[in-house]
């Protein structure tokens, strides 16, 4: 009898503690990141155009053989500029390729926007129609995944990366690939 | 005391309202679709509104006017056209960008609590109001309460 009694309250604190968890969850800014199904499966094949040289081709196999970071960007993407600064950072570093993927840009603003803030990339590759995003997961911009030496996703973040992003994931990633 | 439990009450209020994403999404201006029958249509219009636009996350592929949401409802046409059936569809999809895209998740580990958590609670709550019911009955009459007046 005295169970029944506490009941309703125990009812009662269970449900606060589902919402007080809800908001709690709620709390972190990349909640409503996708975590990426390609990690630890290949990269997917792609053929893409260089954005400085006409004509010329790359393909995933040209860039195996090394880890690589495939950071996704656009002129027409505020994060990207964000995230800019943080990312020629990290090139610096010259530890591994930074592969630029220009979506679903225009040529002539993507090179204006290189122009103007630096071009932090090892090589630009074009993806205008953006059907190759799509293999790879891409839904917005910025994103980053990196690649290890024998072409195998193990590791992505999205949206813009920050200094701790680099520090406290990026680095880890890379010391685990060997980059 | 006081401004301690408003700070706490303004955090649990504004802790639920979403902060503009950042990560951004382009903007061009795309062709319509062209259908070859109305057969493809609706077989199209069934498959994109129970695919979610992992960009806007509360729409459907049929109702979302971003850019993603265009490229795939394209890439789902392809696919079509390629031969493939609902459920390849569906699994390329989801292959690429995860469960999440579906918009009825399928039955799983991870979705079991989706799926029948409302079922249990109701025959929770169903078994509490039968053991309440049978265990007054079982008392039978109210027994004669010295502390009511009448």
């Amino acid at each position: 009898m005295k169970l029944q009694r506490w009941l309703p309250l125990a009812v009662f604190g269970l449900v606060a503690a589902l919402l007080a968890a809800g908001v709690w969850l709620s709390r972190n800014p990349d909640r409503d990141a996708l975590p990426s199904p390609l990690i630890g499966k290949p990269a997917p094949a792609f053929r893409l155009p260089v954005l400085h040289e006409a004509g010329r081709l790359v393909t995933d196999a040209d860039l195996r053989g090394s880890p690589y970071l495939l950071n996704v960007w656009g002129s027409w993407c505020p994060g990207c500029r964000e995230e800019h600064g943080v990312l020629t950072r990290f090139a610096e570093t010259r530890r591994v390729r930074v592969v630029g993927y220009n979506w679903k840009d225009e040529r002539a603003d993507a090179l204006r926007w290189l122009e103007q803030f630096g071009n932090p990339y090892w090589v630009v590759l074009v993806d205008y129609e953006g059907h190759s995003a799509i293999e790879w997961g891409i839904y917005g911009a910025p994103e980053t995944f990196l690649v290890d030496a024998d072409g195998i996703v193990r590791w992505k973040h999205v949206g813009p990366m920050t200094d701790d992003t680099v520090r406290e994931q990026l680095l880890p990633a890379l010391d685990a690939v060997g980059g | 005391m006081r401004t301690f439990v408003l700070a706490l009450l303004w955090t649990v209020l504004f802790a639920a309202i979403p902060l503009p994403s950042a990560h951004a999404q382009a903007a061009q201006d795309p062709t319509p679709l062209e259908f070859v029958d109305p057969v493809e249509e609706k077989r199209f219009r069934g498959l994109i509104a129970e695919l979610r636009c992992v960009m806007c996350q509360n729409q459907s592929l049929a109702d979302s006017n971003a850019q993603i949401a265009h490229d795939l409802r394209r890439e789902v046409l392809v696919l079509m056209r390629r031969g493939l059936g609902d459920a390849e569809i569906r699994q390329h999809l989801v292959d690429r960008y995860g469960e999440f895209v579906l918009y009825r998740p399928r039955v799983g580990a991870a979705t079991f609590v989706l799926w029948f958590g409302p079922a249990l609670l109701l025959l929770g709550g169903g078994v509490v109001v039968w053991r309440i019911v049978r265990s007054r009955s079982r008392d039978g009459v109210v027994p004669h309460d010295d502390t009511q007046e009448w």
